[in-house]
């Protein structure tokens, strides 16, 4: 532990640690702009250099490690010329264009100029132009104000794994660029623009939108994938403007994916903004009380048991990806009140669920993965399911000592994830191979102190998904998996919603339909009503002649089908709780407020409960919030994780053949929001190919 | 003057046999064996001894710099880089060098290797020199066909590669560094120093990277020992140099000679003398572009080494000779080595990569006396602002030339924007 003295002060610090970080714990401030804690260290904007004792030039703090005796001045005439010069060398070739900046109120160079820049130019020279960059419908570049600092190189190349930018030509004319003009093939893109300390690289969606200091800033919780990325929604009124992650060590870094990201447009497309009611087969608009009134009589119509009260078997409901356990607990007590056992929140339906919480949970935790040194993928593609669990583990392979092996999940052996992968096998024939502990695999992860599996959708959403469940656990167990202090056993989920449903149990009840008996009911005629809480991803068509309620915000699949639509709240319009993929309850909070007449989830069926005389107990989110911990504890525990316990999940038997295929369609489209949105559309006609349903015709585009 | 039988490049000007044979014949390759038999640390003591110091411009003492890499192998390589990428304006020995004296060069690798405990050198040859490449190849394999480098490099037991690796011609991949960089296939661009290449260097391995001539006048060191070597020059400054004499003299020439030979008498001796006589001369740069430009008044008396040069806020740099006489429009000359560092500069660090382009873009308006004489403070002041603020030398490199031209001959830089300015019409 060398101590060194900055400023006069003391300071005993880590060994390799850098002279920036010594200054940065005591509270010194090192302007900067290459430097980033995340990337590598480049050390090229000078902008950090600091006198040193002995030395005859001033260093650069941010690549110098710390040594013993050292003798800094971060404030001497040295260091204040070097960094005066820098600052104007940086400003020379710069755009005074700040007034039609999107970066201007939070760029880097702008607050620094203020602080170390002269007050006027002595450049009499030709500024340079730089010819703009096609990065992809994501980023706007304005390369002229490029100050090289190569964040955004450093980015792409170690966090989101994609070498596709770099630098070309010297000099002052270097020019950072794909090289090619394509649009940069990564799911984290978004990402470049928050690294970008300038104006060079924004968000081109948000495009002239709005100024930093109009927008209300509200920190909230992500929904688009079931990794729980702490986010802030910018709104100016009661518009979204744009989403920025929030800094959460355990979950997203600081990082978010491109459709957390860039879905925002399709916030304010495509809404239900008040209830309808199908009549005569068209969709008319109607009040809340016809609404509630259509409902109520179809249920009426359904007819009374011999006890008087409405027949629970006939009637079911389903939740959604995006759901919030508020709204999924009222439901489900709406419809436990009802009678009624069908009640499913796994769409996909997966495998998953029940009493022993480390089944369906990823119980290594996000940050775990750092820890561990061996990986079996089964049936997932982290890098569209969970893109922030990917970059994990590609941060933990970057480190090195980390074999990871691939069944399934993937098109193939070729398939990009990031990170080098064995490629074991297509599906469960593999994992039965490797459960049987001949598997060179299966050594490889028993020789490990701490392996890890993830077991994806692509494998628990499947016929014999229990089987492969007891597969996947008994791996786990063979291997020392589960130890006093790791568990290395994981489930690796999708939606948002799903492990909150399954920590409330909306699950079915006794002798209750799970989705697919649901939709085999209804197809038969058995089921009469089906309430959807924004659940648009089922087989609509497999419905028949029920009749739909869709309660939810974006007028998609499920709106399409519905008999009664009640328009919900979007994530960013409501205070709800979300429990991501770890099993982390996080609170989101609302931005907005949801369009016309469209209300909060759980007040939607407060309201409704109270219309058929069965009210819930609770006419407040306190008090909804306090029932919902007191029957569900770990709810009320806000971002902690505790320990999921293990027991005998999954059951034994035989196992298909087919491979395990990738849940993911396309990453672009994976959700109500997203299929609202043209930015994704965009996006998905780009990248993942896909596209709208159709394909496109004469008149597109 | 240096006697005939101290010179150490007997072949400098290729009027004999380049290849194995002939460089038997001056002596190459003349019981190696024996000075590998000394061992690596003598080997080190024995240069440290000579006071040889480093001939690719800095003079940092080259037996130390072999000293600082790592005594016990942790079985992996580390590696001895040459640097022939000799791109600096006005320098063509290592050029001439390997033209014409390669064995010189091997021979040098296989001794300093050893020295240093490296399993291999690379010398990364400039791209342009073409036929010196080729040359250098021709030796290499001469030397492993006759067992002089290879498993059991002269019959030492010690096995040595030597590999010819050419660039691309980019003045940048001259810097340590970025030469490193460049000799792993990525983009010329210097590295942060710490850590050093004896530390992290070629593939994240111990590295010394030496000159061409550093390396090539081990072996004749070895053989004729450090108190010969040490006993030529000044204290600090011995041995003998090969000067780059070109510019406005009678016979453009490369000579090798005794360190510290005042710089007149290596002009007049060994290259006919300043075109016009000695009273035509107007300033000299002595050790190549990069290195400030000396007035008559000093080069009269000045001594060609490290130390008396540096005193005279100038350095030897290449010991590249560049004169000037009368005739030479000095601002227009600087503005050229303006024009080039912008040219080179490899853009990743801010003071260079901007401010090079300012001050060329200066330079050139100060040629036509576009300019108030202010600008001259602050083209100064913009010089003073990369100097010493960059990762590599190349910032300091290009701030000398112009810094030099202004602390010497100012008055006719002023002298020309006012001669403008007097032409113009005065304003209404």
């Amino acid at each position: 532990m060398p101590t060194l003295t900055i400023d006069g002060q003391e300071i005993t610090v880590e060994a390799n640690t850098t002279v920036l970080q010594a200054c940065e714990e005591l509270g010194i401030e090192i302007p900067r702009f290459c430097y980033h804690d995340r990337l590598s260290i480049a050390g090229n904007c000078r902008m950090c250099l600091v006198e040193m004792e002995k030395s005859p030039k001033p260093i650069a703090s941010c690549a110098m490690p710390v040594g013993e005796g050292m003798v800094i001045r971060t404030n001497s005439p040295i260091a204040e010329k070097a960094r005066k010069g820098a600052m104007e060398f940086l400003l020379i070739n710069h755009p005074l264009d700040c007034p039609i900046c999107d970066q201007g109120g939070e760029c880097d160079l702008q607050d620094q100029a203020v602080a170390y820049g002269r007050g006027a130019s002595r450049f009499d020279e030709h500024k340079r132009a730089v010819k703009d960059k096609y990065l992809g419908p994501l980023i706007a570049t304005t390369m002229t104000r490029c100050i090289h600092c190569t964040r955004c190189v450093r980015f792409a190349t170690e966090i989101a794994g994609v070498e596709e930018l770099g630098a070309t030509f010297r000099g002052e004319e270097t020019e950072i660029g794909t090289y090619i003009e394509e649009a940069l093939t990564s799911e984290l893109s978004g990402n470049l623009v928050d690294v970008c300390p300038v104006g060079a690289l924004t968000n081109q969606a948000y495009a002239f939108s709005a100024r930093p200091w109009e927008l209300r800033k509200t920190e909230s919780i992500d929904v688009h994938d079931a990794v729980g990325c702490n986010i802030r929604i910018d709104c100016r009124g009661t518009e979204v403007m744009r989403i920025l992650p929030r800094l959460h060590e355990d979950i997203n870094e600081e990082w978010l994916s491109d459709r957390s990201r860039y879905a925002v447009d399709g916030l304010a497309l495509q809404r239900l903004d008040q209830p309808y009611v199908r009549v005569d087969g068209k969709l008319k608009p109607a009040s809340w009380d016809a609404a509630f009134a259509a409902i109520q009589a179809r249920l009426d119509a359904i007819g009374r048991n011999e006890a008087g009260a409405v027949k629970g078997e006939r009637i079911a409901a389903i939740a959604g990806d995006m759901a919030d356990v508020e709204a999924m607990l009222a439901l489900k007590e709406l419809f436990t009140a009802l009678g009624s056992p069908n009640l499913d929140c796994r769409q996909d339906g997966a495998k998953i669920g029940g009493k022993h919480r480390g089944g369906y949970l990823f119980n290594s935790t996000i940050a775990g993965i750092e820890d561990a040194d061996a990986l079996l993928l089964v049936g997932c593609n982290p890098r569209w399911e969970a893109t922030l669990v990917n970059a994990r583990i590609r941060k933990r392979w970057l480190a090195g000592g980390f074999p990871i092996g691939v069944i399934g999940g993937v098109a193939g052996a070729g398939v990009d994830l990031t990170y080098k992968y064995d490629y074991l096998g297509a599906g469960p024939a593999t994992l039965a191979e490797i459960a049987g502990g001949n598997h060179h695999f299966a050594k490889l992860l028993a020789a490990a102190e701490r392996p890890m599996i993830v077991v994806g959708s692509g494998a628990l959403a499947r016929d014999d998904g229990a089987v492969l469940m007891d597969l996947a656990r008994r791996v786990a167990q063979d291997t020392g998996m589960i130890s006093a202090d790791w568990n290395g056993f994981n489930v690796l989920h999708r939606a948002a919603s799903r492990v909150g449903g399954l920590d409330i149990g909306f699950l079915p009840g006794e002798a209750g339909r799970d989705v697919a008996g649901i939709l085999d009911g209804a197809g038969k005629g058995e089921i009469d009503l089906v309430w959807l809480l924004g659940a648009d991803e089922i087989d609509m068509a497999a419905l028949g002649q029920a009749f739909v309620v869709y309660q939810g915000h974006h007028g998609d699949a499920g709106a399409h089908r519905a008999d009664v639509i009640l328009p919900g709240a979007a994530y960013t319009e409501k205070d709800a709780t979300w429990v991501n993929t770890e099993g982390r309850a996080q609170i989101g909070r609302r931005a907005a407020f949801p369009p016309g007449e469209a209300r909060e989830d759980w007040t939607i069926l407060r309201a409704f409960s109270a219309v058929i005389g069965q009210p819930l107990p609770y006419d407040n989110l306190q008090q909804l919030r306090q029932h919902m911990v007191a029957e569900v504890p770990s709810l009320g525990a806000i971002d902690a994780v505790a320990a999921g316990d293990m027991g005998a999940f999954g059951v034994a038997g035989g196992v298909g053949t087919e491979p395990f295929e990738s849940p993911v369609g396309d990453y672009y489209l994976a959700n109500a929001i997203c299929r609202a949105s043209a930015v994704m559309a965009e996006c998905s006609r780009l990248f993942t190919g896909v596209g709208r349903a159709g394909g496109a015709t004469g008149t597109d585009g | 003057m240096l006697r005939d039988e101290d010179r150490i490049f007997t072949n400098l000007y290729g009027t004999l046999d380049w290849g194995l044979a002939g460089a038997r014949k001056r002596g190459d390759w003349d019981g190696t064996k024996a000075i590998l038999e000394l061992g690596p640390d003598a080997i080190v003591d024995v240069i440290k001894a000579s006071g040889l110091r480093g001939r690719g411009g800095a003079g940092f003492p080259t037996g130390l710099k072999w000293s600082f890499m790592p005594k016990e192998s942790d079985g992996k390589p580390t590696y001895l880089v040459v640097n022939a990428d000799e791109g600096e304006p006005g320098t063509c020995k290592d050029r001439e060098m390997m033209r014409h004296d390669p064995h010189k060069l091997v021979e040098g690798c296989l001794i300093a290797g050893f020295a240093m405990r490296a399993s291999a050198a690379y010398i990364y040859i400039r791209g342009e020199f073409h036929l010196e490449a080729n040359h250098l190849e021709a030796a290499v394999a001469e030397a492993y066909d006759a067992g002089l480098i290879g498993p059991n490099a002269c019959g030492s037991g010690y096995a040595f590669d030597v590999f010819v690796h050419r660039g691309a011609g980019a003045y940048i991949c001259g810097e340590e560094t970025a030469l490193i960089e460049s000799l792993e296939g990525k983009k010329g661009q210097p590295r942060l120093k710490p850590p050093f290449p004896a530390g992290v260097g070629v593939w994240g391995r111990p590295t010394t990277v030496n000159n061409v001539e550093s390396i090539a006048v081990a072996p004749t060191i070895m053989r004729r020992g450090a108190d010969w070597f040490a006993g030529l020059g000044r204290a600090n400054n011995t041995g003998t140099k090969v000067f780059c004499i070109s510019g406005h003299v009678e016979h453009p020439c490369n000579v090798e000679e005794e360190m510290s030979i005042p710089l007149r008498e290596l002009i007049e001796k060994h290259a006919g003398g300043v075109r016009g006589g000695w009273d035509n001369l107007l300033a000299i740069i002595p050790g190549g572009s990069s290195v400030p430009m000396l007035p008559k008044s000093i080069c009269d008396d000045v001594l060609m080494d490290f130390d008396s040069l540096r005193d005279v806020k100038s350095g030897l740099g290449t010991a590249a000779v560049i004169v000037m006489d009368k005739s030479t429009d000095l601002v227009r000359a600087i503005a050229r080595l303006a024009k080039f560092y912008t040219h080179e500069s490899c853009g990743q660090c801010t003071p260079c990569r901007e401010g090079t382009g300012w001050m060329w873009r200066v330079m050139e308006r100060l040629v036509r006396g576009e300019a108030d004489v202010a600008e001259i403070d602050m083209l100064l002041e913009v010089s003073y602002q990369i100097e010493g603020h960059t990762i590599c030398a190349l910032g300091d490199a290009a701030a000398w030339p112009i810094q030099g031209l202004m602390r010497h001959f100012r008055p006719e830089v002023e002298a020309r924007i006012m001669e403008r300015k007097n032409k113009q019409p005065a304003a209404a």
